[in-house]
């Protein structure tokens, strides 16, 4: 066990420089120069320019800012904002919060919504039920949800008035941040009122962002059910009479997890991808958005940081799964 | 010998797999959208009722002729500054099929070439490849596709490069996956002591025999590569206006969608219904290619 932690881990490593040579080599291939696109219209002198070049860096050999990079990476230093002057490090873990709260609640959307009607199709096999959902499961999977969450705006916020439009919670209301997930912290304000906007705020991003995970659960679910149904054990179980129920979430469900857990974790790195759409139609504070912005104002410090630091977490986030694996699994462990 | 047994075999196996994919009614549903969607791409110019790109000064925002304020000449009504919405959903799908053909065409030989590279190369080079396109998968794709096009520019042409970029590691893998399982087989090794060279090998005796699995890829990456497009169209890094481009479109129809649906409705609408019939056919393939995931 041992030794497949450390291989795992090891791999890791320069994988994790390769990515910081690429986010920094990236960025620096964006023509249009920050300080020059700062300038605005009016332009600065000559010498003002030259001055805050140097300042930033910019006039050292592209080697020497890569190693310089590496180094402040190293020590934790991010750099700072361009634009806002704010630590990148500060600005993402103001912003991170907000974009983990809306992804772990799609998450949960999908999920809870997802494997119910996955085993239901299992069960009804055949029937319309079945069809239906798997109709609506592939139209899911293919959405443009920066379409869809236009379109539940308009037909729920606009139309219908039952949610407002963008934001995590009203102008009107303030809540402490403790933690910097809303939820948590309306909670532990115990403001009855905030509590209720954040809900509302959240609900339709939480379902706009969790669409095509909650197609892509209910699809896996209903095969892997289908496929575990059909096991000796499983009839055994039904001739020794236990009740139909007990047969389809005891015995097959707890089997049939298993492929679907394997999908949920695939599904991180798209449900980054997903965020950066929700949060630029909901203005939803978070890292995706924040990203979006900075690449549309040449912000190289906090575009690399941003970047860097969510390539980390999915890597992290691999390594977790695959190390979890390995400790359910033995086979894998070689 | 086997002149006459050939043809017969690979004919049966047609019909066969015809039969298996026809049983398939999302598929086939898939089969005709597609049909539908190359035809109007085709016939753009014939059947569009007018310029995707002329304004008609006199009919900003027209609602679709059947809401009231319609007008006839205007069949799904038009965008802010006049023109004809169903002209420009015309004009989208051959811009959308095209940019499936040259994303997924860049994608699928590159992979090809990396992946059998991999496979038939083996050690230092082996890795170095894989390795790249494991860095490649770290990023979340839409991130990478953006930071790419902030690099290259905006533009139709870039966000076409940095989709093909994105979706390469699933056709390199795929095919370095497949050569591996098929170098170990005794034909590769017979043609081998035959005196075939490493590139005969490589894309005469190996690749035919890795192209289903591909096949399936290639069509599901054609609806992936429609559909980032067009979100990058939608955040403004892709298509830039005028240009027809459905996410494009989305994208100019925030400011209005409050007030006029239907700039914002046949879009999206349109997107949806040509990534769900290429994921319903590569669904399909994929069950009539592969019969051990058929239910």
């Amino acid at each position: 066990m041992l030794r497949f932690l450390l291989t795992r881990v090891s791999v890791i490593i320069p994988t994790f420089v390769a990515v910081t040579f690429l986010s920094f080599l990236l960025i620096h291939l964006v023509p249009g120069d920050p300080i020059e696109t700062r300038s605005g219209e009016h332009g600065i002198t000559p010498e003002r320019l030259a001055e805050l070049r140097h300042l930033y860096g910019f006039d050292q050999p592209l080697w020497r800012q890569f190693l310089h990079y590496e180094h402040q990476v190293a020590t934790g230093d991010l750099g700072t904002s361009i634009v806002t002057q704010d630590s990148v490090w500060h600005a993402f873990l103001q912003l991170f919060p907000a974009t983990v709260e809306l992804s772990v609640c799609a998450i949960l959307f999908a999920v809870l919504v997802g494997i119910p009607l996955g085993v239901m199709a299992a069960v009804r096999r055949g029937t319309a039920f079945d069809y239906g959902l798997m109709g609506l499961s592939v139209t899911g999977a293919s959405m443009p949800i920066f379409w869809w969450g236009l379109m539940a705006i308009l037909l729920f916020s606009v139309t219908l008035g039952w949610t407002p439009v963008s934001g995590r919670i009203s102008d009107a209301m303030f809540v402490e941040p403790v933690t910097g997930f809303m939820l948590i912290d309306c909670w532990y304000s115990t403001d009855s009122g905030a509590c209720t906007s954040t809900v509302e705020h959240l609900i339709l991003p939480m379902i706009v962002l969790g669409t095509v995970p909650l197609a892509v659960v209910a699809r896996m679910t209903r095969s892997a059910m289908l496929e575990v149904l059909n096991e000796d054990y499983i009839r055994t179980a039904r001739a020794k009479g236990l009740s139909a129920p007990r047969v389809v979430v005891i015995h097959a469900l707890r089997n049939a997890l298993i492929p679907v857990v394997t999908v949920i974790g695939l599904q991180v790195g798209s449900l980054l991808s997903g965020a950066i759409l929700t949060e630029t139609i909901f203005a939803w504070p978070g890292v995706g958005h924040w990203l979006v912005e900075s690449v549309q104002r040449r912000d190289y410090p906090v575009v690399q940081g941003g970047v860097l630091l969510i390539a980390t977490l999915v890597m992290l986030v691999n390594l977790t799964v695959d190390l979890t694996y390995g400790l359910l699994n033995p086979r894998i462990r070689r | 010998m086997s002149e006459t047994a050939v043809p017969v075999r690979s004919r049966s196996r047609i019909i066969l797999f015809w039969r298996s994919f026809a049983e398939n009614r999302g598929a086939a549903l898939g089969l005709s959208v597609m049909a539908l969607l190359i035809m109007v791409a085709m016939l753009a110019d014939a059947i569009a009722p007018h310029s995707p790109i002329e304004q008609y000064r006199d009919h900003f925002l027209t609602p679709p002729m059947w809401q009231h304020g319609g007008d006839p000449a205007f069949p799904l009504g038009t965008d802010d500054v006049g023109r004809d919405l169903l002209a420009r959903l015309i004009y989208g799908a051959r811009l959308s099929l095209l940019i499936g053909i040259a994303v997924v065409t860049l994608s699928l030989s590159c992979g090809i070439v990396l992946g059998l590279t991999a496979a038939f190369a083996g050690g230092i080079i082996d890795i170095a490849i894989m390795r790249l396109m494991d860095i490649v998968l770290v990023f979340p794709s839409l991130l990478l596709a953006i930071v790419i096009v902030a690099i290259l520019g905006p533009g139709l042409f870039n966000a076409m490069i940095a989709v093909a970029i994105v979706t390469l590691p699933s056709y390199t893998r795929l095919t370095r996956a497949s050569a591996l399982s098929e170098l170990a087989r005794d034909y590769v090794t017979a043609t081998r002591c035959a005196g075939a060279s490493t590139l005969h090998l490589m894309f005469n005796t190996v690749l035919p025999n890795c192209l289903a699995p591909l096949i399936v890829q290639a069509t599901l990456g054609f609806a992936t590569a429609i559909l980032d497009a067009a979100a990058l169209g939608f955040l403004g890094l892709g298509a830039q206006p005028p240009t027809p481009e459905w996410g494009t479109m989305l994208a100019g129809a925030m400011q209005f969608y409050q007030r006029a649906w239907w700039v914002l409705a046949f879009p999206g609408l349109a997107i949806l219904l040509t990534v769900l019939a290429f994921n319903l056919f590569g669904d399909g393939l994929r069950d009539a290619l592969d019969p051990k995931l058929k239910r």
